[in-house]
């Protein structure tokens, strides 16, 4: 298995060695590097997931989606984020300028701080330390406030009862989302993202190992991971058919740019991380006995495994997106409390009483 | 029925003389004989009409007001036809009554015997003036609140009085009841429409679930709705108003506008209610080929009606689904009409043209395509739990409830009404074709979700009967160049996409209406939603909407 780490550590020692860098000077180096990595592969994942889901839905739907601008409209995501650039930013009059301002900007940085704590690769973790997975629900939390915020600033109440949605909804189903994970961590005795995927590249992959437990917890973080996003069926906050947009109503530009972005981004890292917790991350697949096999998959690059794990998530919650109405509100807190809440509960017993009793593989 | 009507007649103490019943076009109607759809109002005194009313309501079971008409005659002064119906046993009255001072014209208000005098004496007063006493809310309807004058009045300086206002429309906070005491005075109450607390949220007029430039303001306690005032008017165009200025054949045009997913259904209402003023009688071809366009305009509507509630609740690729199949009707309809939402098709002695060489085949092939499609949409979206979870027992209209706001067609058959006129009195050639009319009893809005899916398979049966053996004949009559009714009121009505659409002319022997009035299906879906909405949440108030089912520039006309 390639180890990414050897790029890494290589760099570090050229930085040192060959240009005379202090230990300081060589990490903050890494640092800008690495953010600009982050921030380049943050736009391109956006406009990737931007078009599959243009096209995932257009298939669903019987169309073609967009065809006119380049090739299979391969540009068409493009010139839309050109055009948003281009727009101007209206800001309303009584609104909280301050605030309404700053909203995205908490909202997008919430979503590229998760975003690096994914892993991409053996050795290519961003954020990699041994409460990731804390650190991971403490900084998704974030997002929240920034929606709250444009809703509360932006003096209007279709965006306050947007906002008001959005909080509810988002703070419940973290519960669930925390539950199943701490499930999981159970499983594999770590809380550190790299130590998780080392653990499923060992024994493999934990939905197969925690078996019966293992899915349960991965259907409820499904259901709730799509509820994080505001994604249908639950994208209540922003529900066109009563509330127009929602939280961001009266943003415009790239100010709902980066609502837009960070929409798309979130589902990608809840498919993520979905596929790093439950499918292995970037670990191929193996069956056990058949060491042919696995040496063959071993040779597939792990950040291949990861990318085609996560865009295999993306498409089942496009598919739910797609095929399911939405909800109400009152529907979904309750969903979540008086269903998912408490079976995750139970899982989590379960779990911990397999993991005990060694009933896993 | 004709049994009913002559001992009704002959019964001495029956003051109202019932409408004529309106046999099917297909019989002959010799012009010298009084036409079939003539209406004969018993004219009552103002200040006899409370009484009467109450007696045709408590006495006579006279439960359901279908139609109120305000009228100008002149000299004679301004007044009201009353049309109601015993929805038990079928029997119809009329009662007209005229107000001779012009200048302040007062009636009793009738809202606390049917719901939806409500909101059409709030017309009749829009349009004429007339005010009615203890009504609580006198407020205009569709004009805006600093219009001046009355529009439909034969002596209003509309043009004058109104220049174009380029300040916004003001939106009044209070109603006016005119209270009449027991000494004959009148006095002018204030009421507020909003508690001083009330968190109103305005959906609409521009807005994506309203279907058009509606406008409900909506108080919300947290998201439970407290209340809901529906402000209409924005594509108020005056179509009765303009017609009183065209001749017959030009009336025609304005009713594709109506509602326009009952374009056929409309027109044909119009084109019956001349024919039968005039006596003249259509071939069966003609019938025929009405009879089916009306079961596919029908069928259109329904699957709009499915695609708009599935992206109103969001399942887009539902909604995607519809059209595809939707596309397929307007392609038939493009074939033989030209147009494809705009049908200009039915005439006065006929249709515009007969069906095209393609129209039998393309039809054949559509019924079983549509067939198996209804399949996917019960696959799709109404197995859906999420569905299920947020139709089923929502908004809970009973059988009382929508037959006193007159809220016709599946809305009515939701909650058990049995209204469908073409069981009722079919016309056209509905007496040729067996099919069943869907009736249910939840009154919800799975139900009403249900009934149309349901009718579209009724439709698809009608059509299928009939397709196979449309017959020969002229598909116009030959008609006079220029076209004059008889003098008196008429009134016809279709069974339209939505609910009873009716047409009602007066004529004083011209070659345009004296006066022509519509009775929208839409206008009392609209006014039965704050009834229905109440203690509903916010989201319900779209999935009541959509299975209500009001197309808004039927509303407002």
């Amino acid at each position: 298995m390639f180890d990414f780490s050897i790029i890494t550590t290589w760099l570090h020692d050229f930085l040192m060695g060959t240009c005379g860098f202090a230990e300081w000077g060589a990490i903050l180096t890494e640092s800008v590097l690495v953010a600009l990595a982050i921030i380049t592969l943050y736009a391109v994942f956006a406009i990737a997931l931007i078009y599959m889901e243009r096209k995932v839905c257009a298939f669903f739907q019987c169309r073609l989606g967009p065809m006119r601008v380049g090739k299979w409209g391969l540009l068409q995501v493009f010139s839309d984020v050109f055009k948003m650039l281009t727009k101007e930013i209206i800001s309303m009059r009584q609104s909280d300028l301050f605030l309404h301002n700053l909203a995205p900007f908490l909202v997008v940085t919430a979503s590229m701080v998760t975003f690096s704590c994914l892993p991409w690769n053996k050795g290519a973790h961003i954020i990699d330390f041994n409460v990731g997975v804390f650190f991971f629900l403490a900084i998704s939390s974030i997002g929240v406030v920034g929606i709250l915020l444009a809703g509360w600033s932006s003096n209007n109440k279709y965006s306050l009862i947007g906002a008001m949605r959005s909080g509810a909804q988002i703070i419940s189903y973290e519960l669930s989302i925390g539950m199943t994970m701490l499930a999981m961590i159970c499983l594999t005795g770590s809380m550190s993202f790299s130590e998780i995927c080392q653990d499923q590249y060992v024994n493999g992959w934990n939905i197969v190992r925690g078996h019966v437990p293992a899915v349960i917890a991965f259907l409820i973080y499904l259901v709730a991971g799509n509820a994080e996003c505001n994604r249908g069926p639950f994208d209540l906050p922003e529900c066109e058919s009563e509330l127009t947009a929602g939280y961001h109503t009266e943003y415009s530009g790239m100010h709902f740019g980066y609502y837009y972005l960070a929409e798309y981004l979130n589902l990608f890292i809840c498919a993520g991380m979905a596929s790093t917790i439950f499918l292995g991350g970037w670990a191929p697949l193996h069956i056990y006995g058949l060491d042919g096999f696995n040496g063959v998959m071993d040779m597939i690059p792990g950040a291949l495994w990861f990318l085609g794990k996560t865009f295999f998530v993306v498409f089942l919650l496009m598919w739910l997106r797609w095929t399911f109405p939405r909800l109400r509100i009152d529907q979904i807190l309750s969903l979540e409390w008086k269903y998912l809440v408490p079976f995750s509960m139970v899982n989590l017993v379960l779990m911990a009483l397999c993991v005990a009793m060694g009933w896993h593989f | 029925m004709s049994e009913e009507l002559k001992s009704q007649a002959a019964a001495p103490q029956a003051a109202a003389k019932p409408a004529a019943p309106r046999a099917a076009v297909a019989k002959p109607a010799a012009p010298a004989k009084p036409a079939v759809n003539e209406l004969k109002p018993t004219v009552v005194e103002p200040a006899a009409l409370r009484a009467e009313l109450v007696r045709l309501h408590d006495k006579e079971g006279m439960d359901f007001l279908l139609n109120l008409t305000g009228e100008d005659w002149m000299e004679e002064g301004l007044g009201v036809v009353y049309q109601l119906e015993n929805t038990t046993n079928g029997k119809q009255a009329c009662v007209k009554s005229v107000c001779p001072d012009r200048e302040n014209p007062m009636l009793p208000s009738a809202c606390d015997l049917w719901d939806i005098a409500h909101t059409y004496e709030r017309e009749v007063y829009d349009f004429y003036g007339i005010i009615f006493t203890n009504h609580p809310d006198m407020r205009r309807l569709f004009m805006r609140e600093d219009w001046v004058g009355y529009p439909f009045r034969k002596d209003d300086a509309t043009e004058e009085n109104n220049p174009l206002r380029m300040t916004n429309e003001p939106l009044s906070d209070f109603t006016t009841e005119y209270s009449l005491h027991e000494d004959g005075t009148v006095e002018k109450v204030q009421h507020r429409v909003w508690d001083k607390d009330d968190y109103v949220v305005n959906i609409g007029p521009q807005h994506p679930s309203t279907h058009g430039v509606l406008h409900f303001r909506v108080a919300l306690e947290g998201e439970r709705i407290r209340k809901i005032d529906p402000h209409l008017g924005y594509i108020h165009r005056g179509v009765e108003k303009i017609s009183e200025q065209m001749t017959y054949p030009q009336t025609l045009a304005l009713t594709d506008r109506l509602d326009y997913l009952g374009a056929m259904q409309n027109r044909h209402a119009l084109c019956m209610c001349i024919e039968q003023a005039m006596g003249v009688e259509v071939s069966d071809r003609v019938q025929v080929i009405r009879t089916i366009m009306d079961e596919l305009q029908r069928i259109d509507s329904h699957i709009l009606f499915f695609s708009c509630l599935c992206q109103d609740l969001g399942a887009t690729t539902a909604f995607l689904y519809g059209f595809r199949d939707r596309e397929k009707i307007l392609d038939i309809f493009e074939e033989t009409c030209g147009g494809r939402l705009i049908l200009n098709y039915n005439t006065i002695g006929g249709v515009m043209a007969d069906i095209h060489p393609n129209f039998v085949k393309r039809v054949k092939e559509f019924i079983p395509y549509m067939r198996k499609n209804i399949q996917e949409y019960h696959d799709i979206f109404t197995g859906n739990v999420i569905f299920q979870n947020r139709s089923k027992g929502v908004g809970v209209l009973t059988k009382e409830q929508v037959i006193s706001f007159g809220c016709t067609g599946g809305t009515g058959r939701a909650s058990g009404w049995h209204n469908d006129l073409r069981k009722l009195r079919p016309y056209a050639a509905y007496d040729r074709v067996q099919f069943n009319e869907v009736v249910r009893t939840e009154g919800d809005s799975f139900a009403r979700y249900m009934i149309r899916l349901d009718e579209i398979l009724e439709s698809l049966n009608i059509i299928e009967q009939l397709i196979d053996n449309i017959p020969e004949g002229n598909f116009q009559e030959k008609m006079k160049p220029i076209i004059k009714l008889p003098v008196g009121t008429f009134y016809s009505e279709v069974e339209g996409s939505r609910g009873r659409f009716g047409v009602l002319i007066e004529s004083k022997g011209d070659k345009s209406p004296y006066r022509l009035h519509y009775r929208s299906t839409g206008l009392p879906l609209v006014a039965v939603m704050d009834t229905v909405c109440r203690g509903n949440m916010l989201a319900d108030l779209i999935t009541i909407g959509g299975t209500v089912d009001y197309v808004v520039p039927d509303v407002d006309r």
